[in-house]
């Protein structure tokens, strides 16, 4: 069995079984970064392309050195170096790409939907790491791996995703994943930040912290963009690392095993207190630990046959 | 001399329903006789013994008044690239409108007199239906300055609009409604609330949420809407209201034309038969303003369409090439064209017995007159022989690529329809 698509564009798109192909092909990637020479053939001779066009360390990195630990060959390609800013358009620039035979193209970029017009124009396999505020595939798969890996399985448990829920792929992805693999998500924000009949999704919506952090298995905080503040979205940073940052004050109000996650970057003292950034709690590093493994996993499912 | 024979001829303007012969004279109506039913040609053209006469034979179609259509976007001048005057009123014949009303949104804006004048010359050499320019409100749309209206009046615009904004400021748009009383001429107002719309690209709802994309809520409609009602108490100006979309709008509307107000307004096939839900996929075609709305809202327009409170079906056909439309969703242009969709798209609201047939019509040619004062949309003796055939039995499949208009932005591509214009007479001759 393998994924039934060429591409990874959503969490909608995958079935319960190809999630969990992805979670235990992940379980056996992971060993491979664990070894002194960190590098398999599985991809020799495969061609894989970084197409961001919106800034990124985290993501794009994880992409390549997962595509070098199975041997393939890497390119990236970020906006400013690109003929992006010449005005050619994604659906040419995705053509011109197809025309070197790459293998898979990942790509980031601002505006919901944009990987799919490079699904339908090429025949080469893509993954898509972020678009708008639509889906981010592979963020929720390394965050599943995580609880998976912790927790042992994701049924039955009670997640918290906390912050700016409108503007966040991370959560609409998550939320699907974690829904799928029968776990119970609850969303907390400012109203300012819960989208419109977001409850029709699955999801329950808190009105407090407090309400919202009660006897869960996880919570995941959400990046506030600072850039936000002009939307009319919130006030002042102040106020909201005060009613909806996470700080060990707060954290007492929940269970005493609570795992906290946080798809980065992090602003240290607006969603989460330094305190609680560094502590024991937080599984921040594992996630991007795993990233690298879950991508490798992909990888390998998309093109490595 | 061309006598149309044996068809179903439906006058709303008369109230006229039944098996009659049009006789069409120098262009004019002369004379709506009861069908003998013996007198037919087969085939166009076909000629009597005498050969001083041409009939058309209409047996087992309607004969209608031509079709208007209050609010096209021909892209002429400035973007001709996407819709010329002449492929425009192509378009607008082979959907059956023998009359169209462009907006101002053109490059140059329709702002001036000398804009009004090239419209109105372009379409007199090359436009095979006729034209009406809607010249703006305000100086390049841009929501500062009054235009001259009686000047463009005096050129040949038949009523004023900013389409594609609102104009914002309420002092402003008091001001117009009541200068533009001194020229009779009719304020269509796009209601759309700036702010509150800000980078929308679709409905926002549970679709928008789903996608990630930035809504525009019914709310941006509604308020500016009110404001506009308010606006048109206080100054007694006749207001027409472009493209109702919302639940909301249509029960504004209601209220208001129950207490008297001088309101009209419009919907667009596309508010009446796609939801938002159109949306998912991403096709831009589908990214149109105001955005496609939900299941309750479609409702509600069609109750609207069914009780009066929306007197018109307009197209708001709005062309737009791949360069604005095969680009990322954010990026598109909004609209769709409708010119050629839009009477079959319509008839599916007499097959779903929301409208009677008569009702139907009476949206695309009498009503659309008054509300501009055309000497337009009826059959009486003396009117311009501007006449539309349709067959209501014909079923086919919308193909964008058969279209005359430049544009391809359609949603409806591959869609079957029921209904189909089979001949467009403008004054009394076939078109195009």
């Amino acid at each position: 069995m393998g994924l039934t698509s060429k591409d990874l564009l959503t969490i909608q798109d995958l079935s319960v079984e190809e999630i969990s192909l992805v979670l235990d092909t992940a379980d056996s990637m992971k060993e491979i970064s664990t070894r002194d020479i960190k590098k398999v053939p599985t991809l020799r001779g495969k061609t894989v392309i970084n197409l961001f066009y919106e800034p990124s360390t985290r993501t794009r990195t994880s992409f390549e050195i997962a595509g070098k630990r199975l041997s393939a060959d890497v390119v990236n390609i970020s906006t400013s170096a690109s003929s992006v800013v010449k005005g050619e358009t994604l659906k040419d620039t995705g053509k011109n790409l197809q025309a070197m035979s790459p293998d898979l193209v990942v790509i980031r970029h601002p505006v919901a939907g944009a990987p799919k017009i490079l699904a339908d124009n090429l025949s080469a396999s893509i993954i898509n790491a972020g678009d708008g505020a639509h889906e981010h595939p592979t963020q929720a798969l390394l965050d599943i791996f995580t609880i998976r890996e912790k927790k042992g399985s994701l049924q039955g448990l009670e997640v918290a995703i906390i912050g700016d829920i409108t503007h966040s792929r991370v959560a609409r992805s998550d939320i699907y994943a974690l829904s799928k693999m029968g776990a119970r998500v609850r969303v907390f924000g400012p109203h300012t930040m819960i989208p419109v009949f977001i409850e029709r999704m699955g999801v329950t919506v808190c009105h407090t912290l407090e309400e919202s952090i009660k006897d869960v298995d996880v919570i995941i905080m959400l990046r506030i963009q600072l850039e936000r503040q002009g939307d009319f979205l919130f006030p002042t940073l102040r106020e909201y690392s005060r009613f909806f940052g996470l700080d060990l004050e707060k954290l007492k109000k929940a269970r005493s095993d609570v795992l906290i996650m946080h798809p980065g970057p992090i602003n240290r003292g607006v969603e989460l207190s330094p305190e609680i950034a560094d502590s024991p709690y937080t599984l921040i590093l594992d996630q991007v630990t795993n990233g690298v493994a879950v991508r490798m996993a992909l990888l390998y499912l998309l093109i490595g046959k | 001399m061309l006598v149309i024979v044996n068809g179903r001829v439906i006058d709303p303007a008369q109230g006229v329903d039944g098996f009659f012969d049009l006789t069409i004279d120098q262009g004019k109506i002369m004379k709506m006789t009861p069908s003998a039913g013996d007198m037919s040609g087969k085939g166009l053209d076909k000629r009597n013994a005498s050969g001083n006469f041409t009939v058309f034979d209409a047996s087992g179609k309607l004969v209608v008044p031509g079709l208007i259509d209050m609010h096209t976007h021909l892209r002429e001048p400035g973007h001709e690239y996407k819709e010329t005057i002449k492929s425009g009123c192509e378009a607008a014949a082979a959907g059956g409108f023998t009359s169209i009303a462009c907006m101002a949104n053109t490059n140059p804006v329709n702002d001036n007199q000398s804009v009004t004048e090239y419209i109105l010359r372009k379409a007199k050499h090359e436009g095979c239906v006729n034209v009406f320019p809607i010249g703006a409100i305000t100086k390049g749309l841009n929501g500062e300055v009054l235009t001259e209206m009686g000047d463009l009046r005096g050129a040949g615009a038949i009523a004023l609009s900013d389409d594609g904004k609102s104009v914002k400021n309420n002092e402003l748009m008091r001001r117009a409604m009541e200068y533009t009383q001194s020229f009779h001429l009719p304020i269509i107002s796009h209601c759309e609330d700036p702010d509150l719309a800000k980078n929308g690209v679709m409905n926002e709802g549970y679709v928008s949420t789903c996608l990630g994309l930035k809504g525009i809520p019914h709310t941006a409609e509604e308020v500016m809407l009110a404001r506009d009602v308010m606006l048109s108490e206080l100054t007694g100006c006749p207001l027409h209201i472009a493209h109702v979309s919302t639940a909301g709008s249509v029960r504004i509307i209601r209220d208001a034309k129950s207490r008297g107000v001088r309101l009209t307004a419009e919907t667009a096939p596309h508010y009446f038969t796609l939801t938002d839900e159109a949306v998912r996929g991403f096709d831009t075609n589908t990214k149109v303003n105001p955005p496609l709305r939900t299941e309750e809202d479609v409702q509600a327009i069609k109750e609207g369409l069914k009780d009066g409170t929306i007197d018109v079906i307009a197209t708001d056909h709005a062309p737009h090439s791949l360069l604005e439309k095969d680009v990322e969703f954010d990026y598109a242009a909004f609209g769709i064209i409708g010119l050629e969709t839009a009477l079959p798209l319509s008839l599916m609201l007499y097959f779903e017995g929301v409208l009677s047939l008569a009702d139907l019509i009476a949206k695309f040619t009498v009503n659309p007159a008054r509300i501009f004062n055309l000497k337009k949309g009826s059959l009486l003796p003396g009117m311009d022989a501007d006449v539309t055939i349709i067959d209501l039995e014909n079923t086919w499949t919308v193909d964008v690529n058969k279209f005359k208009s430049k544009s391809r932005n359609s949603p409806f591509h591959g869609r079957n329809v029921r209904g189909e214009v089979v001949a467009t007479f403008v004054g009394g001759k076939m078109v195009p």
